[in-house]
This record gives C-alpha cells, sequence and structure tokens, in this order.
C-alpha cells in the first residue's frame, strides 16, 4: 500500500504540474477559467454499461495524457434512463464543475417523461465526440449471408418465431428494430436486455434470432468467427467492416446513430465553457480516441457550440417522431 | 501439458518484482476496502483503475485482481465483527458470523471465514486453468430460461430458511420482492412503486441500503433492548494454538466449503449473476444439505464458510465470461473491463490466442494473490479482535456512523440514508416479532434478475410457462427446484395430518 500510495503521490504531482503548464501555455480563450476543484462528470446510466465504459475511456484518456489539472470524479446516475442524471443536470444550473456524457436517451428520456420538466436545449453543449453506428447481426452458424435472406427467413419464421434481442422498449436498439420492421414489412418478436453487451451474447448463445448490436458489441464475436453482420445503419460503410453493405446500398435509406456528446449546465459562464471545449478538444485529437473510433466502428463527428445545440433540437424532434409511430408518446 | 507450459509463463510473469509488490498492496488495499461497510470490490476497482495506468496493462489487472481478492477476503470482516456486511458479496456471511461473534467465538469465525476463502478462490482458478473455454461455452448455454430456473432453484433453498414458520418465510421474502420491483420496469420502462413521487425511488432500491438497515442500525436497537447497553462478549484471545485449532475443526467443514466453492464459480461464470447471489445460493444450499438446519442463523460454522468459499469462487468465475465473452459476470468484471479497453485489449474470445501473456500472467496472480491474502488475513486477525473489546457505549456509535456511510456510498444519494434508517427500525420490529430477515435480503437481490429473466422467456415463448420445461438444462433444474419447494410443504402437511391420524 505505502508503495503504491507513494507512486500515486508522484502521479498526481505530475499531473498538476503538466496541467498547470498547459494551461500557461495554451492559448487566451482557455487560460481565463479553470476548475477550482474537481469536476464531476455525470454518466446517464449505470455501472458497466456501453455509455459507462466509454465515459470511464474518456476519463482514462484525460488521465493517461494528463490534459486536466484536477481529476473528472465520473458518478453514475443511470436511474429512470437517465431522468435522475437530467434532473440533476437541472439543478445545477449554473454550477461550472458539474458536465455529462450524453447518449441518445438525452432526447428520448425527457420526451417520454414530460413531467421531469428538462428542456435540453437549456443545458450548454460542449462537443460531440463520436457517433456510434449500429449493424444488424445474425450468427454465423445460419446460412443467411444477406439482407435478403434475412427478410425471407423472418417472414418464412413467421413474427412469433423470430427473436430480435435489444435493450429496454423506447431505447436506441428498440427504435432501430422498428425501422427495420416498417421499412422491409416485417414482424419481429422484442426481447429486451439489460445491455448490449448481453444483448450479444445471447446472440452468440443462439437464444435468439438477430440483433441491431454496435460494432463493439460485437466485434469480439466477430473476429472469433461467430457472428455475422449483415448491413450498416449508415450512409456510407464503414472502415472497421470494409466488406459489410450499408442498408442505402441496398435501396431502403436506413441509418440511425448514438451520439456520445458532453454536455454542461445551462448558465455556466463563457469562459468555462471555452475551458471545456478545448479539454475535450484535446481528447478527440488524441491518438487513443481516434484509434478507438476507427477499431471499433464508430464514426468520428466533432461538433461544438451552436451547431451542436441544433443538432440536439433537430435529433430530438426526429425522435419525436420516432417515439410517437411507435406509440410510444403522444 | 499445453496449459501447464502457459501457466508457467504466467508465473514468470506474475512473479516478478513489481507485480509481486502489486498483489501484495492489491490484496491489502482490498481488505481494507472490503471491510469497510458500504465500499467493496466495484468501489475498489472503480476508484483506482486511473492509477493502473502508471503500470503495463498486465500489472494493472494484476493489482486490480488481487484488490478484488482482498475484498471478497474483507467483506467478512465486518460481517463478523460489527454485524454490517463489509460488501455486498458478504451479507450472507453476516447471517451466522454475527452469532459467533457474540458467542466469543469471533477468532473461529474468521479464521474460518479466511480459509474458505482461500479454498473457494484455490479451487475455483484451479477450475478456471483446465476448463475456461469449455466453461465458457456451457455459460453461454444460458439463456432467460435456465437463469431463472437457477433462480428459483436458490428461492426454493431459502423456503427452509427461516426455520418452520413457513408462512412468515413467505411473508419475509414477499416483502423483499416488493421492494426489488421499486424503479424502472425493465421491459416497457415505466416507473414503478415511486411511493410519493420521491426521485430517489428512481433508482430502485439497492440492496445494501437494505442489508445495512436490517443488521446494521436493526442490530444496534436489538442489543440496546436486550442488554440495556452492557454488552457482555467473551474475549477470545488470540493465540497461535487457538488459530491452529480452529484450522483444525475446520475438517468437519470441508463439505460446505467443496459446495460452496463449486457452487460459487458455476455462479459466478453466468453472466449477470456474480458474487453476491452466488455467496447466498451457497449459504440456502448448505442449510439444506445440513442434518442441523435449525442451529443456520445461530452461530454454525458451516454458514460461514458456504459463503465466503462462494463468494471468492464466483469472483474469479467472474472473470472468465469476462476475458472469454467480454461480457462481465459482476458488477466489478464490468469495470475491469472497461479498463482492458482503455489499456487497449479487445476483451473476447480473441484475447486468449492474442494476449496470451495477459491472461496467463492474470491467472498465475490469482494463485499468488489468494496466498497472500490469506497471510495477511490471518496476520491481522489479533488486531480485528481488538474492536471487541470496545465497550458497547463506544461501539454503538462506530456502527451508527459505519451505517450511514456505508448507505450513502453505493448511490451517494442521502435519500437512501433516510431509506436505511426506516428498514432498521422495519428490521428490529420483524425480528422482535419473530419474522426471518434472510429471505427479504435474498429476495431484494435476485427478484430483479429473476424478473428479468422470467418476463424475456414468456416474452420469447408467448406466455407460454412450456419454454421452462422444453429446454433439457432449464427442465432439470426447474425440476429440482420444485422438489425444493414442496419438500417443506410436504412436511408440514405431514405434521398437521399424522396428529390427526394417532386420534
Amino acid at each position: 500500500m505505502k508503495h503504491l500510495g507513494k507512486t500515486a503521490a508522484m502521479a498526481a504531482g505530475l499531473a498538476m504540474a503538466a496541467g498547470a503548464g498547459t494551461v500557461a501555455v495554451s492559448s487566451d480563450a482557455a487560460a481565463a477559467w479553470k476548475p477550482k476543484k474537481p469536476v464531476e462528470f455525470v454518466i446517464m446510466a449505470g455501472k458497466g454499461g456501453g455509455a459507462d465504459r466509454l465515459a470511464r475511456f474518456i476519463q482514462g484518456i484525460i488521465k493517461k495524457n494528463k490534459l486536466a489539472a484536477l481529476p473528472l470524479v465520473p458518478i453514475n446516475k443511470g436511474g429512470g434512463s437517465g431522468a435522475e442524471a437530467l434532473r440533476y443536470l437541472k439543478d445545477k444550473q449554473g454550477d461550472p464543475h458539474v458536465i455529462m456524457a450524453t447518449l441518445n436517451s438525452y432526447y428520448t428520456t425527457p420526451l417520454r417523461n414530460p413531467g421531469l420538466g428538462v428542456d435540453i436545449s437549456k443545458f450548454t453543449p460542449i462537443a460531440r465526440l463520436a457517433e456510434d453506428t449500429f449493424q444488424l447481426w445474425v450468427h454465423s452458424d445460419t446460412k443467411i449471408m444477406s439482407v435478403k435472406d434475412y427478410v425471407a427467413a423472418v417472414k418464412k419464421a413467421g413474427p412469433k418465431n423470430w427473436k430480435m434481442g435489444g435493450t429496454g422498449k423506447g431505447q436506441e436498439d428498440s427504435l432501430v428494430t422498428a425501422m427495420l420492421e416498417g421499412a422491409y414489412g416485417i414482424k419481429v418478436t422484442y426481447v429486451p436486455f439489460k445491455g448490449g453487451g448481453t444483448v450479444a451474447k445471447q446472440l452468440i448463445g443462439k437464444h435468439i434470432d438477430s440483433t441491431v448490436n454496435n460494432p463493439s458489441e460485437q466485434i469480439g464475436f466477430w473476429k472469433a468467427g461467430k457472428s455475422r453482420a449483415l448491413a450498416t445503419f449508415t450512409p456510407k460503410r464503414l472502415k472497421a467492416f470494409p466488406d459489410v453493405p450499408t442498408f442505402a446500398e441496398l435501396g431502403q435509406n436506413l441509418s440511425y446513430f448514438m451520439q456520445r456528446s458532453v454536455v454542461a449546465p445551462g448558465g455556466i459562464p463563457a469562459d468555462a465553457e471555452a475551458y471545456y471545449v478545448d479539454l475535450f478538444d484535446k481528447v478527440y485529437k488524441s491518438e487513443d480516441w481516434q484509434n478507438y473510433l476507427t477499431s471499433k466502428g464508430l464514426l468520428p463527428g466533432w461538433l461544438t457550440g451552436k451547431a451542436l445545440q441544433d443538432y440536439f433540437v433537430k435529433e430530438r424532434e426526429a425522435h419525436r417522431k420516432l417515439l410517437m409511430s411507435m406509440g410510444e408518446i403522444k | 501439458m499445453e496449459i501447464l507450459g502457459l501457466l508457467l509463463e504466467g508465473f514468470a510473469v506474475a512473479l516478478e518484482p513489481i507485480n509481486l509488490a502489486l498483489i501484495v498492496a492489491g490484496c491489502i488495499a482490498g481488505l481494507f476496502i472490503g471491510a469497510m461497510p458500504g465500499l467493496g470490490s466495484v468501489n475498489g476497482v472503480a476508484i483506482l483503475l486511473p492509477m493502473t495506468f502508471l503500470v503495463p496493462p498486465t500489472s494493472a489487472i494484476i493489482f486490480l485482481g488481487s484488490l478484488y481478492y482482498g475484498a471478497m477476503y474483507g467483506g467478512a470482516i465486518s460481517s463478523i465483527m460489527l454485524g454490517i456486511p463489509g460488501a455486498s458479496t458478504a451479507v450472507a456471511t453476516t447471517f451466522d458470523g454475527r452469532p459467533m461473534a457474540l458467542q466469543g467465538k469471533a477468532d473461529r469465525a474468521l479464521v474460518a471465514a479466511a480459509t474458505a476463502s482461500f479454498v473457494g478462490g484455490t479451487i475455483s482458478v484451479v477450475l478456471f486453468t483446465l476448463f475456461a473455454p469449455p466453461l465458457a461455452d456451457f455459460a453461454l448455454a444460458f439463456g432467460p430460461p435456465e437463469e431463472f430456473a437457477l433462480l428459483m432453484l436458490a428461492f426454493a433453498t431459502f423456503i427452509g430458511l427461516g426455520g418452520d414458520d413457513i408462512p412468515k418465510t413467505f411473508f419475509s421474502i414477499f416483502i423483499g420482492l416488493m421492494f426489488s420491483a421499486v424503479g424502472l420496469d425493465i421491459v416497457s420502462g415505466n416507473p414503478r412503486l415511486i411511493f410519493f413521487d420521491l426521485p430517489g425511488f428512481y433508482h430502485g432500491i439497492n440492496f445494501l441500503v437494505l442489508a445495512i438497515g436490517i443488521y446494521g442500525i436493526g442490530e444496534i436497537l436489538w442489543t440496546v433492548e436486550t442488554t440495556r447497553g452492557e454488552m457482555v462478549v467473551s474475549r477470545a484471545a488470540v493465540t497461535i494454538r487457538g488459530v491452529v485449532r480452529a484450522l483444525a475443526d475446520l475438517r468437519h467443514n470441508i463439505r460446505s466449503m467443496l459446495m460452496g466453492s463449486f457452487l460459487g464459480y458455476f455462479v459466478g461464470i453466468l453472466p449477470a449473476a456474480g458474487a453476491t447471489p452466488g455467496s447466498l445460493m451457497a449459504y440456502g444450499v448448505a442449510r439444506t444439505m445440513s442434518k442441523n438446519p435449525e442451529t443456520y442463523g445461530k452461530g454454525n460454522v458451516d454458514g460461514v464458510v458456504a459463503p465466503e468459499s462462494a463468494n471468492n469462487a464466483a469472483s474469479t468465475g467472474s472473470m472468465l465470461p469476462m476475458l472469454t465473452l467480454g461480457i462481465p459476470g459482476s458488477p466489478t468484471t464490468a469495470i475491469l473491463l472497461g479498463g482492458m479497453v482503455i489499456w487497449g485489449l479487445e476483451p473476447g474470445p480473441m484475447l486468449f490466442i492474442e494476449h496470451k501473456e495477459f491472461v496467463w500472467g492474470l491467472i498465475a496472480s490469482l494463485y499468488a494473490a489468494n496466498l497472500f491474502a490469506l497471510l495477511i488475513n490471518i496476520a491481522f486477525i489479533p488486531a480485528f479482535l481488538m474492536v471487541l473489546r470496545m465497550p458497547f457505549t463506544v461501539l454503538a456509535p462506530v456502527i451508527f456512523i459505519l451505517c450511514v456511510v456505508g448507505g450513502y456510498a453505493p448511490t451517494q444519494d442521502m435519500h437512501d440514508v433516510w431509506l436505511m434508517l426506516i428498514f432498521g427500525v422495519m428490521g428490529y420490529l420483524m425480528r422482535k416479532l419473530d419474522y426471518p430477515l434472510a429471505p427479504a435480503v435474498l429476495a431484494i437481490v435476485l427478484g430483479p434478475l429473476a424478473e428479468a429473466s422470467v418476463r424475456q422467456s414468456l416474452i420469447m415463448a408467448h406466455g407460454s410457462f412450456g419454454i421452462f420445461f422444453e429446454r433439457p438444462i432449464s427442465a432439470i433444474i426447474m425440476a429440482i427446484a420444485i422438489g425444493l419447494f414442496a419438500w417443506p410443504l410436504i412436511m408440514v402437511v405431514r405434521r398437521l395430518v399424522g396428529p390427526a391420524r394417532a386420534d
């Protein structure tokens, strides 16, 4: 313990020295404000899920490359599909020592719970770091080689016997499934599981017939030859999966993304906003982040400021329509 | 033979000076983190994860793996000494560990816990070494119906837990199930049982809040009432001879130890279960197998040995799906998985091929961590026993503060602290009215898992319960569970019918 304590103290010292250096050297805009205490990094999901792992990965990049003088402290507020986190951020109005990692429940949760009183356009957008993608997956033991085979197989099995696994109802996987059903005129039995990792495992164990996993959730099995991606829900092919066609190529304009962004409470000082934009710009440009994006099939998608806020509002409206068409909201 | 060669290479990695130092540091850190109520291996691994960038990935996982192990040992300490579960995985250890301490047998309970942890840990690492790939396939064979059948088996073993009063046991289970349903419905995403519209209920009721409330706070209230503050604990002197005798006595508990180890390992490798359900199930099974089940909950050594061997075995077990499938078997391995991504390793089937030194270094380090954790734990026993020499007037406020910290730590929400105090009073009243508490704790841990798996199964089968009996693994487990459910009921009926016939 003694040994560890010493190393840790040294590391903290180093990080502080490096951090101070960065602030002094970097441009005037970012030098004006810096955190006076550790920054709370709120995560809209529970420990261990995809969103949590990504947030901790970001924390790791900041720590490893010594990008900030004071640490980010991840706090999970996953209750109510992120309702707890959204409410918390609203109550922290004007507090520059809180930021939050978002996923698409950033739009859907306030839409599904109007009583929450959260308007995301009142929050301060910091940066969009990536857009995660979705693919249609089946087990590699099946004879389904293409989307055409897939549609035929689903129709042959009938809606009662074709099981599609995914995350909770009203969440991303169920939206993508609904889009797929609508486009090809098919019906599946949707079985919800706790997280994308569990969904992937259920497919490999053949308890379900297909999934719309993120590439990062299936990539381990895919490399081991246990699963097969049929098509990608993006306009262009992914670098990590050059042989997998997009739905657009197959004549159906299906695309859906999961945004990975960082936001802050509303009403924070402009120089605090500038500090965070600068910090996440460094995260975004880091080798670790860029490698992660390419190898896990995420799309780079740097956005900030007003452009990001406009994007959020536009996506919220798109999700409102999607949820209404599914009968999830009125 | 190939495995032996790989393992030896692993040992060469694990026994490098830096790694050896990290194993010892991890064990000690884990021991204390585990012993602190409310802080468990999840918190320890999450807090220390960012520090591991200072060393290579293999050293990092070795440190965190040792910490995970140490925490499993440490959790037993406050369960036994203070009656507050030190970590979620040590809840079942409270059931018999605390009564043993009150009877002046704290040293024996601690030695039993440490030894059982060692046995559980060692057996599971050996199983891991020999059968990792086939066991990974086995874990895949468990879909929602199989998971539900297994959970039913766990409930069945607990029916007998409340002693002979079956209706009171059922009542306790139902109370636990009701609390476990609070929060968000996993299928529809709609909020349920949000009492008084309090936002704190959205994240559900963390079972540690219930366990610390009824065992920690409830215990203080109970002790105050029964002793009027003059608690007399017969002092256990620690001598080397005493420890040796305690070790020798454990030969009577080998059966429970082996059962706990295998069961814990098996439950650990199933995704989403982990060490907490594993230890509770081992306790239930040990009691069901026992010739004198009525001695459980009153200081039976087997009641300490079974859950402690199981939680260590499960913690190793839960690393198996993490490494081979990239699926965490417990909340702690979920965080470790995040660490592996940061270190640039891809968990999953390819890890064993692409990063041999990492996998085998970790496995070898678990052998070493087990041994060190045992030695360190036993060396600290005299220090832990000092706690019992404190007068109750000092100890009670300390326990109270630890309970509040423990209630706050998992969710960092004051809501849960108030809830814990209410559960404390409730637990005290239930105890006074002779309701068993352990089944309620079991129900709140296993309830959400059971609910998810039964609903997923029924969605898959379009509402037909036949799915549980059509699949071979599920059918076998379900049949055993039904048998165990029926057994005490048959006994009750026989007792009711018996005298009538004698008339």
